[in-house]
């Protein structure tokens, strides 16, 4: 099989924008979780609402299209019942950090056998462009006319501190190595979060000077700091740059887990 | 073959799930349901089963509907204030038609009220507490026997219905302790499960789709946006929204002499109680203390649907007079079936109504 073997076909064309990060993102935890091997009726698709929470509608599996924010805790629901089930949460930043910011940490602090891809795309695409708790300190959204003037909440960050076993964060241009980031999640024991920026043209693009879609993944390209690079930095006391982001493997560990296939 | 035990009520809900076949409980502590958790935590191991101490109420309501789908009776139990978070993943629940347990031991409301004390202020919500239209089971047990029998029926009606159903007990009838008769096992009516190729909610036997259950090959796609019969979201047809709504609603209301479970006492009396709940107790000993034809008595022990036929097997009914710790929530339901009076009883505080209280009521209506 290849990913598109498991795309629910009669249901597309899909309803994201032309330019949309979303699909790239799909493609890339498809192909990891057909090189698993894993069965159709073993492997179960979870997610909340929003741009992103989509994707599930479009794959040919048993799925569950939840309630904003709360994708986590059915997954809880459906992985404790059933260990023996693969289960794959897809979100994005406002599901998983705003309205579900607390399903994300006890998810995390549990520990349970999840794969968690979020598609961040630092704003509210489906209701039309809000700010999100990811949307970068000053740029524009609906309802941040005059720039966001909060700060941001770091994903990865609070999945490391909350307790999962595997952490990466990757872009929409990184395919190959978000593709074997979302591999290694699926094999690892325990929560696995991997958060893949995204463009979304129609609702932050536009405002925000990035006026063609490949204006947007450049800019992700270019502002993506490699982990071991920005270790070197630290390592010899150099500053970071304010305004990159860290991409790689952030967190690979073994704590205890729950859910795990008996 | 019985056993006799002294339970607590809570304790006695617990038992009832199990013998069930309940297998998975997500749940968070609040008083006065806490004992129901507490209890699941330790059983459920020891049968196979899951206990999840869930970070909230929303979570508890999304885990069991999760696990609902795995094939697993699942429930979860919680009062007033944890009812309130339960609401918009009860509304997902009614619209994916999944089965699932939800049992309220009500407190006194609203916001944090009193936690240890009982009402009934939650009959209203557990009806029409989640937003859209939609219909739903609920059941009220008034003593601990039926905290055990209702929370076992409770699971065959939601498999039976695809539907979340409501027990909805009370600080009393939880925490109290009494003799109980526990029967070697319950009655399990299975759910229905769909066949492989069928699709996957297209009405069956009662307006109810059989369950395409999760691991079975489906590829069900579970969306609480409006879906056709595929389940595929679907959310801007006018008719399709209206006509899938209708059918949520109407394989309850339509079924509704089958759920029906109530008792009449005297029916051809001129002054008729009703009752369900810790009340229910207080009109018992009123007919004790005062023998007599012309009192009347229907217990409920489904309160949704409203079992209207029952109320009018009363024919020379006169008056109806319904004690509810609340201001009168399922009397306003009672009202729209009946042409006679309905003198609403509310108590609040969490003390029941005394006989004497009820009696009188009886007699300033003469």
């Amino acid at each position: 099989m290849t990913f598109s073997d498991w795309l629910r076909q009669d249901r597309l064309p899909h309803i994201w924008c032309a330019g949309c990060g979303n699909g790239t993102i799909v493609n890339c935890t498809l192909a990891a979780v057909d090189e698993m091997g894993w069965k159709k009726e073993e492997t179960i698709f979870v997610s909340g609402i929003g741009c992103s929470s989509r994707a599930p509608g479009y794959i040919s599996t048993d799925s569950l299209h939840t309630t904003h924010g709360r994708a986590l805790a059915f997954a809880t629901g459906v992985k404790m019942a059933k260990p023996e089930f693969n289960v794959v949460v897809f979100t994005g930043d406002g599901d998983l950090a705003a309205i579900g910011g607390n399903h994300f940490i006890h998810a995390a602090r549990r520990n349970i056998d999840l794969t968690v891809v979020c598609m961040n795309n630092q704003i509210y695409g489906m209701t039309g462009g809000q700010g999100s708790p990811t949307t970068p300190c000053g740029a524009l959204s609906t309802t941040t006319p005059y720039g966001s003037a909060e700060p941001t909440f770091d994903l990865c960050d609070l999945a490391i501190a909350a307790g999962a076993n595997y952490v990466s964060r990757w872009t929409s241009y990184h395919v190959k190595e978000l593709t074997k980031a979302v591999r290694a999640g699926l094999e690892t024991p325990g929560f696995s979060f991997i958060e893949a920026l995204v463009q979304c043209p129609t609702n932050y693009g536009r405002r925000n000077k990035f006026k063609q879609v490949e204006d947007h993944v450049e800019y992700l390209k270019a502002h993506s700091l490699l982990k071991e690079r920005r270790d070197i930095l630290l390592e010899r006391g150099e500053p970071v740059p304010p305004d990159m982001f860290v991409v790689g493997e952030l967190m690979r560990r073994s704590r205890p887990a729950m859910g795990v296939r008996r | 073959m019985t056993r006799v035990e002294f339970w607590q009520g809570n304790i006695a809900c617990a038992e009832g799930a199990l013998a069930a076949g309940c297998r998975f409980f997500g749940g968070y502590p609040i008083t006065p349901s806490t004992e129901i958790a507490e209890h699941m935590a330790a059983k459920l191991p020891k049968v196979t089963g899951t206990f999840i101490q869930m970070e909230d109420e929303i979570a508890s309501m999304a885990s069991i509907i999760g696990a609902s789908w795995t094939g697993e009776r699942a429930m979860t139990a919680t009062s007033g204030p944890g009812f309130s978070l339960m609401m918009e993943n009860i509304g997902f629940a009614a619209m994916t038609e999944t089965p699932c347990v939800i049992v309220n031991v009500q407190r006194g409301g609203p916001s944090t009220g009193q936690p240890t004390m009982a009402a009934q202020g939650d009959m209203l919500q557990c009806r029409f507490g989640s937003h859209g239209d939609y219909s739903a089971i609920a059941l009220a047990p008034s003593s601990v026997q039926e905290m055990y029998t209702l929370t076992a029926k409770a699971f065959n009606l939601a498999d039976k219905y695809r539907v979340p159903v409501f027990v909805m007990a009370d600080e009393i009838i939880g925490h109290m302790r009494e003799r109980i008769e526990v029967p070697d096992k319950v009655a399990i009516v299975p759910r229905r499960l769909a066949e492989p190729g069928t699709t996957p909610f297209q009405p069956g036997e009662g307006d109810i789709p059989a369950f395409p259950v999760f691991g079975a090959g489906h590829a069900v796609h579970v969306t609480g946006l409006t879906h056709d019969e595929r389940g595929y979201p679907c959310a801007t047809n006018p008719s399709l929204h209206s006509d899938l709504v209708m059918r949520l609603v109407r394989k309850i209301e339509q079924a509704n002499r089958e759920i029906a479970d109530y008792e009449i006492v005297n029916p051809d009396a001129e002054k008729v109680f009703v009752a369900y709940g810790a009340p229910v107790r207080t009109v018992q000993q009123v007919l004790v203390d005062h023998p007599d034809e012309k009192i009347g008595f229907l217990r409920l022990r489904t309160v949704w649907p409203f079992p209207d036929f029952a109320v009018r097997e009363f024919r020379n009914a006169e008056a109806f007079f319904f004690p509810e710790l609340n201001l009168g929530q399922m009397a306003r339901e009672l009202e729209r079936h009946v042409k006679v009076p309905v003198i609403t009883l509310p108590k609040l505080g969490g003390d029941l109504h005394t006989p004497d209280e009820l009696y009188r009521a009886l007699e300033a209506a003469k």
